[in-house]
């Protein structure tokens, strides 16, 4: 019997051949290895991302969010929602949030999913939590560290948290300014973290890296130079967005401002999955574009 | 879309402010701003905004309706949260900006050829239409929004990234056909337009 149960919330990115697909298998790893089993909300659908405030408006993106909680309420009573993407994450906790502070939404929300019989299951007292919290809240570091057999000796992380799975909520009651969770969890797994890394919280233009290249760019420019100032041999996130934004403009980049950067982006997943001796595939490390072969080096081993 | 924007500007005259309240998502925080300033020095994009967050809490209060729902500058948001964190008042402000956008849109006086705005639309048809992003689609609708020949070139300047997606399998090059959604997406679009529906009414917004 699996130690830990939780209702989750995979999100788009996370699907079969989406561009966080290595995510999920780390992810998947990762958990079989902690004891943590994860029952995927059934039917669930995308939380509206941060983009869609602008045609979606209010109650059409909320609505969107109170589908999925009250499937998971309906299919996994009892069970926190789990979410591996910040965006997934902050959606629908906002949406829970928002429709405990207003009647008036709880009540539109309600009269619109009962069109499709949901009504009734949406009490909206679930906890809405991210896989990060579920390791350091739940699993705790001593915890996290349990299962290591190959420790990440001698490779130097720059943990960039990013955005939202930092604000608005916070994780751990941590600081906004200069979170520790995840240089913890590298150091937790025998990694180097470079904990005076500059750019931990700046953010990477989000969806603007579509619409805003330019602008987006010159942020992920950032991000990764000051990863590089401080001799890191890999950058890890615990963002579907920021990895992807990071980590596939690189050349472009390069193109542009005549550097020269070729640095992997991981997920925490995969150190963890690594760490417990995974193998590169199990850690979805053949997910990287640019491949992070230190990690695969010690995941050979 | 024009008739609303007219129907809303008789109907509040000069009290944008009230406006804001009474339309936009988290607008009665507005007149809480003490203009101080930190959110305009907290955003990542800040340099791109011709009025960054303070200065619009001011516009609003000020009056200055055209000045504020046609300006690009609520399309420059990031969602990177900083300013809602950083604010001393604790106001919302990332989903006051949202709002500010969402509402300059449904009024149809928004910046027309606003990147931001524009791939906003595209993405939410996108995850309207099967429940989940079809990322190909996406991406793709955007590339050619400007026309074919403009699609081709962005398209070929973004020729490695997308290879090196494919090759990862982080992109599927047959999503176009082979994309799932929900099960029954009828009934997405059936919860979504009784969402609609019941927004414009709230907001006085006939659609």
């Amino acid at each position: 019997m699996a130690k830990k149960e939780y209702s989750f919330y995979p999100g788009c990115s996370s699907e079969r051949k989406a561009s966080a697909s290595n995510y999920m298998v780390s992810v998947e790893a990762m958990c079989e290895k902690l004891d943590i089993k994860l029952n995927e909300i059934p039917d669930w659908n995308c939380c509206g991302a941060s983009i869609g405030y602008a045609e979606g408006g209010e109650l059409p993106r909320h609505v969107m969010n109170a589908r999925n909680i009250a499937l998971s309420e309906q299919n996994n009573p009892g069970q926190d929602i789990v979410a591996t993407c910040a965006a997934c994450w902050l959606g629908a906790k906002e949406t829970a949030d928002r429709l405990d502070a207003c009647e008036q939404l709880l009540a539109d929300t309600k009269e619109v999913l009962q069109q499709a019989g949901l009504d009734i299951h949406l009490k909206n007292e679930t906890p809405i939590r991210h896989m990060v919290e579920v390791l350091i809240e739940d699993i705790g570091y001593e915890g996290i560290k349990e299962p290591m057999v190959k420790p990440l000796e001698g490779i130097k992380f720059a943990g960039y948290v990013g955005c939202q799975t930092n604000r608005p909520f916070g994780v751990d009651g941590e600081s906004f300014e200069n979170p520790m969770y995840l240089d913890k969890m590298v150091e937790t797994v025998g990694g180097e973290a470079i904990t005076n890394y500059e750019k931990k919280v700046t953010c990477c233009g989000g969806a603007l890296a579509f619409s805003e290249p330019e602008k987006s760019q010159k942020q992920i420019k950032e991000i990764i130079e000051a990863a590089y100032d401080q001799g890191a041999d890999m950058i890890v996130t615990p963002c579907p967005v920021c990895q992807m934004n990071v980590e596939v403009y690189q050349d472009q980049i390069n193109k542009h401002y005549g550097t020269k950067f070729h640095i992997p982006v991981t997920y925490y997943s995969q150190l963890l999955t690594v760490a417990y001796g995974g193998s590169a595939k199990e850690a979805g490390l053949n997910g990287n574009i640019i491949r992070a072969k230190r990690l695969e080096d010690i995941a050979a081993k | 879309m024009s008739d609303v924007n007219t129907a809303m500007v008789q109907k509040y005259r000069n009290d944008f402010l009230k406006e804001v309240e009474e339309n936009v998502e988290e607008g009665h925080w507005v007149k809480m701003c003490m203009q101080c300033g930190v959110c305009s020095g907290s955003c990542p994009f800040g340099p791109h905004w011709d009025h960054p967050p303070q200065e619009i809490f001011m516009m609003i209060r000020a009056g200055k309706r055209d000045e504020v729902l046609t300006t690009e500058s609520m399309w420059m948001c990031t969602s990177c949260y900083n300013c809602i964190v950083r604010c001393p008042r604790e106001l919302p402000i990332t989903h006051i900006m949202h709002g500010l956008a969402n509402y300059a849109h449904r009024l149809g006086i928004a910046p027309k050829m606003n990147p931001t705005r524009r791939f906003a639309g595209i993405f939410w048809n996108n995850i309207a239409k099967t429940g989940r992003v079809n990322e190909l689609a996406l991406s793709l609708k955007l590339y050619f929004m400007d026309g074919f020949m403009s699609g081709i070139k962005k398209g070929l300047a973004m020729m490695s990234v997308g290879i090196g997606m494919i090759k990862t399998k982080r992109l599927n090059p047959f999503a176009l056909i082979s994309h799932k959604g929900v099960k029954n997406p009828k009934e997405l679009h059936v919860l979504l337009k009784k969402a609609r529906e019941i927004e414009d009414r709230r907001k006085g917004i006939a659609s």
